[in-house]
């Protein structure tokens, strides 16, 4: 399957900036109510944008309900990214690790099950228990076009500093074999993790990461981003182009433009004005940077 | 390659293990936790060895270097022990609950010559290091006051259950929230001489605190406030920030941006100009080799490898900054439970 060039994130909607909390509570306030998350969602679909790239937050449930129920957006497609980490990590704070294990997953017998086994199958365990996970988070995109599932990247960079490499795995057959989707995984990482996802044979993997002008975010160093992009074998989508504000539109999106191979750019925004120049400015860059390459499909 | 244990998986047990582990210069050996299940996982999926006897693991591994994540309850012994087999030592925060056993620790690893570090990750934040430089190059004038504050959904209904909820642990909003916003302030501008009209409330929890209030007073005629929640659900995650006034400007500080007020006749410094100036952690924060929740978790793992391998013995976060937070936490305690000094108002 082709990535869509433009993917529609959502941090504005759920109070995360990286650059400013007050902007981020601006935000938060704007958007209290899932309607207005819907709003500007129906604004993304009328500006041509056919992906929503989205945190399995527990209020994304009701925004799926929405558009499960709308046929006039029956191409619209989530790019489901999991676990939704504050969740997870409060409840470990909570619970202890087991005890926040358990709280997830609504099938108490399946867990014991699981557990009974003890440690000589701990590979079962983990295995099981990915799948049931995954299996929470997508409940509420049943019936919804999700192309691309993502791991995100507390998850990812933990596993990936642990050496826990084999969870990819598990990660990539689940979603492959029950959901018929690529995975996908996001990361601050990326020559270290492109080098695990190589070595464990998931070829031309699709990767999420901060991508931008400043270098910001960007492990390893910008120029090594570069070289990875411009020669190594995957499909590197880039987020945070803009730093949170810190780097002007046209300058942040020219530089991500220049990279070759850089399939998708994931952005967020709360206004009809700022979505068209942003999806505007990609589509016109995208065309001088490489001009046969405009891959919505 | 610097040999290394961890000892303690919990939250920042396994945070550590990851940043530790995808390290250059560090060769995680050994891993150590009460937890079977979390370490059938890991000798299973990784390549570490895991042990349930931290002693049994220092004894078999003799590692250069131990990292702490315990309860706290636990510090004060295994730092002792790591320390005797000559190990440098990474411990979480705080470091002792008695603070007379932390100095005899402080004076033991310095004897020794071994590198030691406390888990005060907001000194490794490019905000509040970029504030420390500006204070000290006299930016805002002279520092009359500073208040320093820490909010988080961390206890958010009644309950107990987990280590942080008992006192004798180590638990409670002022080791677990108060004592990061104490260190900033003595990291800031000096440690406090004495402590004055602190509160400590308890809003849900049945044996700690869960906020905090207190006036410090310093030698120098300047003095701060510090105001912890840990119950407040407002924030998505522990939010801390730091004010500062001083006589020709202010400054606020979180871990994202500064905001400095210049008044126009402060002294010049360069690319600051009069009136309101903005700094953003996109421009301040270098990059590090590895990333896992915040640049400051894997820059303090840095620094401690960087002291090993170089000789350097000048650090940040020392066990002896850290013994200021316990003393400064101990003296809160003490003030709250003596409510002599309130001065009742009149009709």
């Amino acid at each position: 399957m082709a990535l869509e060039r433009i993917l529609f994130g959502d941090n504005q909607f759920f109070g995360v900036n990286h650059m400013s909390e007050e902007k981020a509570r601006a935000q938060s306030i704007r958007f209290r109510d899932n309607q207005e998350i819907i709003d500007v969602l129906k604004v993304v679909y009328d500006e041509g944008i056919r992906v929503f790239m989205c945190t399995t937050h527990d209020r994304m449930a009701g925004i799926c309900d929405y558009f499960r129920a709308n046929p006039r957006y029956a191409d619209f497609q989530f790019y489901p990214c999991m676990p939704y980490a504050h969740k997870y990590a409060n409840a470990v704070t909570d619970l202890g690790l087991l005890g926040a294990l358990k709280s997830f997953l609504p099938e108490e017998g399946k867990l014991g099950a699981l557990f009974k086994g003890g440690m000589s199958v701990a590979r079962q365990d983990v295995e099981g228990m990915m799948g049931l996970f995954i299996d929470a988070e997508m409940k509420m995109f049943q019936g919804l076009k999700t192309p691309v599932i993502f791991l995100q990247n507390v998850f990812v960079d933990l596993i990936l500093g642990l050496g826990m490499h084999d969870v990819f795995r598990m990660f990539a057959e689940h979603v492959r074999n029950k959901y018929k989707a690529e995975p996908g995984f996001i990361t601050m990482n990326t020559p270290m993790l492109l080098d695990v996802l190589e070595g464990l044979g998931l070829e031309n993997p699709i990767i999420c990461s901060d991508i931008n002008k400043l270098g910001f975010r960007m492990c390893g160093g910008k120029e090594k981003y570069e070289e990875l992009i411009a020669t190594r074998r995957f499909q590197p989508i880039a987020m945070s182009v803009l730093a949170s504000g810190a780097i002007p539109p046209r300058e942040a999106i020219e530089y991500v433009c220049a990279q070759p191979n850089i399939k998708s750019i994931v952005f967020g925004a709360s206004s009809r004005g700022n979505i068209h120049q942003t999806k505007s400015l990609i589509e016109e860059l995208t065309q001088v940077g490489k001009p046969a390459a405009i891959a919505t499909s | 390659m610097i040999r290394a244990v961890l000892i303690g998986l919990g939250k920042m047990g396994l945070s550590h293990q990851a940043i530790i582990n995808a390290h250059p210069d560090i060769d995680l050996v050994g891993v150590c936790d009460t937890s079977d299940y979390l370490l059938g996982i890991l000798s299973k999926y990784t390549q570490v060895k895991t042990y349930s006897d931290y002693r049994k693991m220092l004894s078999q591994e003799k590692p250069d270097a131990v990292f702490i994540a315990t309860p706290s309850t636990f510090h004060a012994e295994m730092v002792r022990v790591a320390l005797e087999a000559n190990c440098h030592v990474f411990c979480e925060k705080p470091f002792c609950l008695d603070t007379k056993e932390g100095l005899q620790l402080a004076d033991l690893a310095e004897q020794k010559g071994l590198v030691n570090q406390v888990g005060y990750h907001f000194r490794f934040v490019a905000t509040f290091q970029e504030t420390k430089r500006l204070l000290d190059l006299d930016a805002i004038g002279r520092v009359h006051h500073i208040r320093a504050e820490a909010y988080g959904p961390v206890v958010l209904r009644p309950k107990g259950g987990t280590w942080r909820s008992q006192k004798s642990e180590g638990g409670g909003s002022l080791y677990d929230y108060a004592s990061h916003a104490i260190d900033l302030v003595n990291y800031l501008v000096g440690k406090p001489q004495s402590v004055g009209g602190v509160v400590l409330n308890k809003i849900y929890s049945r044996d700690v605190e869960d906020e905090v209030y207190g006036t410090f007073y310093f030698a120098n005629g300047l003095t701060g406030q510090l105001a912890v929640n840990w119950s407040d659900e407002s924030h998505r995650k522990m939010y801390t920030k730091i004010t500062v006034w001083g006589e020709n400007g202010r400054m606020d500080v979180n871990r994202q941006e500064i905001q400095i007020y210049l008044r126009d006749k402060a002294k010049p410094v360069s690319g600051l100009s009069e009136g309101w100036n903005m700094r953003y952690t996109t421009d301040l924060t270098p990059p590090v080799w590895y990333y896992l929740r915040g640049e400051e978790y894997s820059a303090q793992i840095a620094h401690f490898a960087e002291a090993i391998k170089s000789g350097n013995r000048n650090t940040v976060s020392t066990f002896r900054s850290a013994i200021d937070v316990d003393l400064t936490v101990d003296a809160m305690v003490r003030n709250a439970e003596n409510k002599s000094g309130l001065a009742s108002i009149g009709a």
